[in-house]
């Protein structure tokens, strides 16, 4: 008997439709497997009648001869940050917690017209806030990997860890991220999967529980750089209900796949050789600009000079545009109320937010308020406003000579849950490479490299010029076809 | 710049966060933390340079004016927008009576 | 400079007065939504989910609104800053359902401009005077909150969240309450010309902040100012500017200081009052509003916004002076209001066209009549008459035949009454009725024969230098003819015979 679970989002599409198998028989496995999977808590709410009617829709369509959508049959998770209509939708947090949106975000809704379904909302970082799964309300989320001869439970990485355990566990063959300075990225990377985050514009932001508005990008996290092409194609487009959404025709990604790199450029910038850098990330860096120079690309070294700013910058501007974004939050109109005896209208309101944010979000709201406040805009705003463009000048001064930027994607593999809790900075150089392309709109992924040592996986990181997703993926499937990562956890939940 | 457990408890008022003494606490020298790393910004020399105001050059589209034309987006559907309000009555959302 | 000066227990008073107008943008959708701005829904019936800040919502610009803040930017002569964009005013509010308004602070659509009020020697405005406008910017109406529906809780309406305001900001120019008033009126008569605002001001489509210092005559520094919310007429603005000088100059003469704060205009009282609810609302943290990008206005844009501008107040008045002859006063009147000018030229048209004379020649009748003679008898008849009845077509008819000498002034008046009470056509009242007067020069020189044969003694009188018995001859001249003659033939009969 066939094990869908092991199947890529393609394959289960081209399954279906050619009639090998039917979507209902996909969605069953997937729905079991997610229902075994509860020690993961990689997903919030699951929802198994979802991922069936849709299947059946797709089964009747296939037998009634009609044209089968890109995802049709393709069952995936859902990032808890996407609205979908009358299923809680809480950001993984106590303040929406039972909050049913009646509406549909653009891109789920995107998918769902693709003829994939959806098994459930994934965990995720309580309002995307964090690099670790550990401030989701409803509990953190477990890595499916362990360290060689450990048991400790380690992260999934964050903030789409949900995303990124349920994908690398095989719960589902792919799964919608959201990433502000790295969310999709880093979990992909420390999960042994690929992720992209699009050029910001490409994928619309309606419907999508908002962290930081000039941030913030949809994308997949799937097994594989094809599965990403083919889903983020699904999922990008123009929507006129999205000011900054970009108004430009979806290519066809997956169609255009092409590895081979013969006159293409590979910078490689100096500046991300942090000194201490862990030696297995050192060497797997070292590794990718071979497999590169095997698929026929030049490789060169560049200069980002103000790389060094980027994180600063964007624990300026990300929690400014949080506070902001997140003063929604009120008690009034949804989700959570905390109404003290004898409270008045502020006094709830402080009641409400105190008990519905976690530490880490009201750490943010907090830094952006302060950041925001009369006296410090200039300094603190206005000032990290000057180096993300200094940041985006650097990539675009480079982009003259390079196609593609080649970097590690997080500076360590996976760590243990609770093992940075104490140090919220600490925590935040996760991002450290992942951040300067967040802060340029680029498009960038992240591709499974290697193995550490303790048996953990690595990614690699591409970062892409404004709207050449299609280069990054290309630069991607080089690498994928040469590191042959097949590595997978091994069933402990 | 550092913070003072005043201007925390300033901010944190200005946010409506109520914050009692023990997250106070925790929450100054975490904050002075992060500012002491974000301060670094201010080496940067940058005053030939301009703030970023859109990551991926455009200009702002407009609508046009029509009422309605997509329910994603217009009006009319009261009880959808009053379904998960902790209290609504009679059509409006009800919240602690405010003396103005 | 005006000479409004405040007598205090300690001396002389001057007054400085902004205004920060906020003016509802006549658009059908919301500023940053579909819901529509129509007036007196159900509650929350006109709320989308954008408007009701639901998770994941974004705003996108109505063009109509930016549309009309431009070209109200013209109409007063203003820099139209062709990059701008919107800032977020954070605050905490229950009729507020984002946490922020989308306002703009760093870079409004309008920039500089100005406006005349006029000299109006009765209310202590010796002189034109120009007050000059800082800015024009769009940003989003705030909901509703009432206060008296149930004993604990107040309720919240977000109909009005999220509709286009234009916030129009003058600079301290003004000195009395006087001009205050002056200046809200022209605000709102250009705004209306231009179409931007219904400057329906019982709806809340105009309301007014009101800053308001003092200071001593000789002073140079600018006192404390206070700033009172959302005063919603011109006889309000100036009973609060009233009360705020009264209560300032209280305070300092008797030895306190004026606190900068926001207050609230309570109608009923006229007084002003702090507002308890504001108390901390003092740092907006004003950031750009990420979800937006900036607006950039091109030139077919603006040439169109120019384009479609209607001849504006000033240059409507001086016209009506300098071309149609009328009087200032005449011209003024007319041209106050959309309503009335409308009315004028449309009447004004249909008289020039019905008698075949260019506008100019009967502008003055026409303003007359529309000024004076045909509000006197509207109001006169009261509810006994319709004035849906008084289409132009029937009074150019009226000032039409009143012009061609076969109505008299009198009768023009009684025609007119009977168009608004019956809605019948005046050249058929004025056949049906016998209202009108004989020029037929034959009927008249025999009538006038037979007074002078009748009166050869006075005719003689009358040529022996005794000038004034020509009245005698006209009235009875008039008298023979029952009123019914054309005084105009009349004269000229008796002055050939007469010789
Ligand atoms: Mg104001
Ligand atoms: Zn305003």
């Amino acid at each position: 008997m066939t094990d869908f679970t092991q199947m890529g989002l393609k394959a289960i599409r081209d399954g279906v439709a050619a009639g090998d198998f039917t979507a209902r028989e996909v969605a069953e496995a997937h729905n079991d497997a997610v229902a075994a999977a509860s020690e993961l808590n990689a997903f919030i709410v699951a929802t198994p009648d979802h991922a069936l009617a849709a299947a059946d829709k797709v089964d009747a369509a296939r037998a009634a001869g009609e044209e089968l959508g890109p995802m049709a049959g393709v069952p995936i998770g859902m990032k808890d940050l996407f609205a979908t209509k009358g299923v809680q939708t809480a950001a993984a947090s106590h303040i929406l917690e039972g909050f049913k949106p009646p509406y549909e975000s653009t891109v789920s809704q995107k998918l769902w017209d693709a003829g994939a379904g959806m098994l459930g909302k994934l965990n995720m970082d309580q309002f995307a806030m964090g690099s670790s799964n550990e401030t989701s309300y409803f509990g953190n989320v477990a890595s499916p990997w362990k360290k060689l001869g450990s048991n400790a439970t380690l992260t999934p990485g964050g903030s789409s860890g949900g995303s990124s355990a349920a994908v690398a566990a095989r719960l589902c063959p792919a799964a919608t991220g959201t990433d502000t300075g790295g969310s999709i990225r880093q979990p992909a990377a420390i999960t042994g999967i690929t992720g992209i985050k699009p050029t910001y514009g490409r994928c619309s932001r309606w419907g999508i529980v908002a962290f930081a508005s000039s941030l913030d990008q949809a994308g997949p996290m799937a097994r594989s750089v094809e599965d990403c092409a083919i889903m983020l194609g699904a999922m990008a487009g123009f929507d006129p209900k999205d000011s900054t959404s970009i108004d430009a025709p979806v290519p066809d990604w997956a169609g255009a796949l092409d590895s081979n790199l013969e006159g293409k450029t590979v910078g490689i910038p100096r500046e991300y050789h942090v000194d201490g850098m862990d030696p297995e990330i050192e060497a797997s860096w070292e590794q990718g600009k071979q497999w590169l120079r095997d698929a026929g690309a030049k490789v060169v070294d560049i200069s980002l000079p103000h790389t060094k700013y980027a994180l600063p910058a964007y624990y300026i501007i990300a929690p400014a545009e949080a506070s902001s974004n997140l003063a929604r939050y009120d008690g009034v109109r949804y989700g959570l109320r905390d109404l003290p005896e004898g409270a008045g209208l502020q006094d709830m309101y402080a009641a409400t937010r105190s008990d519905g944010f976690g530490d880490e979000v009201k750490r943010r709201i907090l830094i952006g308020t302060y950041v925001l406040s009369a006296g410090f805009y200039d300094a603190y705003y206005t000032q990290a406003q000057k180096v993300r463009t200094l940041v985006q000048k650097d990539f675009m001064d480079v982009f003259e000579q390079v196609d593609v930027i080649l970097t590690p994607t997080t500076p360590t593999a996976a760590f243990a849950l609770g093992e940075k809790t104490d140090d919220p900075l600490s925590m935040y150089l996760n991002d450290v490479f992942s951040v300067p392309a967040s802060l340029a709109g680029l498009p960038a992924m992240s591709v499974p490299a290697t193995l550490t040592q303790d048996g953990l996986p690595l990614g690699l990181h591409l970062v892409g010029k404004p709207m050449d997703e299609q280069g990054v993926l290309n630069a991607g499937l080089a690498i994928e076809q040469r590191a042959g990562f097949t590595a997978q956890p091994e069933k402990w939940w | 710049m550092s913070v003072t457990r005043e201007e925390v408890a300033k901010i944190a008022s200005l946010a409506r966060i109520s914050m009692d003494e023990a997250a106070l606490d925790h929450m100054v020298p975490e904050l002075n933390n992060i500012l002491a790393f974000v301060e670094q910004l201010g080496e940067v020399d940058t005053s030939a340079v301009e703030p970023m105001t859109a990551v991926i050059p455009q200009e702002q589209r407009l609508r046009d004016d029509v009422v309605d034309a997509d329910p994603l987006t217009g009006g009319g559907r009261r009880d959808d927008v009053l379904a998960n309000a902790p209290v609504a009555e009679h059509g409006f959302f009800g919240v602690p009576k405010v003396i103005e | 400079m005006s000479n409004y000066r405040v007598h205090g227990a300690t001396g002389e008073w001057e007054v400085v007065i902004g205004l920060e107008v906020h003016a509802q943008v006549t658009s059908k959708a919301k500023l940053f939504s579909g819901a529509s701005t129509a007036f007196g829904a159900e509650p929350n019936s006109q709320v989308s989910l954008v408007d009701a800040a639901m998770p994941g919502m974004l705003p996108v610009p109505n063009r109509e609104c930016i549309r009309q803040a431009v070209r109200t930017g013209m109409a007063i002569e203003a820099q139209i800053n062709t990059w701008s964009r919107f800032d977020r005013k954070n605050y905490f509010y229950a009729d507020l359902p984002q946490g922020y308004q989308i306002s703009q602070l760093y870079h409004p659509l309008v920039g500089e401009g100005q406006l005349v009020i006029e000299a109006d020697e009765k209310a202590g405005i010796p002189e034109d005077k120009v007050i000059r406008i800082e800015r024009i910017h769009v940003e989003q109406d705030a909901g509703k909150l009432m206060h008296d529906q149930h004993p604990t809780m107040s309720y919240v309406d977000l109909n009005r969240t999220g509709v286009a305001l234009m916030e129009i900001v003058s600079r301290p120019d003004m000195t009395s309450p006087a001009e205050a008033g002056a200046y809200i009126r022209k605000l709102r008569s250009i705004l209306r010309y231009v179409g931007s605002c219904d400057g329906n001001m019982e709806e809340g489509s105009m309301r007014a902040d009101v800053n308001v210092s003092v200071r001593r005559v000789g002073d140079t520094e600018l006192g404390t100012r206070t700033e009172t919310k959302n005063v919603n007429s011109v006889r309000f603005v100036m009973q609060a500017i009233e009360h705020e000088v009264q209560r300032q100059i209280d305070v300092i003469e008797d030895g306190g200081t004026v606190v900068q704060e926001t207050r609230l205009f309570d109608p009923n009282t006229g007084t002003t009052r702090s507002m308890r609810s504001k108390e901390d609302a003092h740092d907006y943290r004003y950031f750009p509003d990420p979800d937006l990008l900036p607006v950039v206005l091109h030139e077919d844009f603006l040439e169109e916004c120019r384009a479609s501008l209607p001849e504006l107040p000033d240059a409507k008045r001086a016209r009506y002076e300098n071309e149609l002859g009328l009087t200032p006063y005449n011209a003024r009147e007319l041209t106050a209001e959309v309503e009335t000018f409308a009315r004028f030229e449309t009447l004004l048209a249909a008289t020039a066209k019905g008698i075949g004379k260019p506008e100019k020649d009967v502008a003055t009748q026409v303003a007359n009549w529309s000024l004076s003679v045909a509000p006197g008898v509207i109001k006169a008849l009261g509810d006994e008459g319709d004035p849906a009845n008084a289409t132009a077509e029937r009074q150019a008819a009226i000032l039409d035949m009143q012009a061609k000498g076969e109505i008299s002034g009198g009768q023009a008046k009684e025609i007119f009454e009977i168009v608004l009470k019956e809605g019948r056509e005046p050249a058929e009242i004025a056949e049906t009725e016998g209202l009108k007067q004989v020029s037929d020069t034959g009927a008249i020189e025999a009538a006038i024969d037979e007074i002078l044969a009748n009166n050869q003694d006075k005719v003689e009188q009358y040529k022996g230098g005794k000038d004034k018995l020509f009245g005698f001859f006209v009235g009875q001249t008039m008298k023979a003819m029952q009123g019914k003659a054309n005084p105009a033939v009349v004269n000229q009969i008796l002055k050939d015979k007469l010789g």
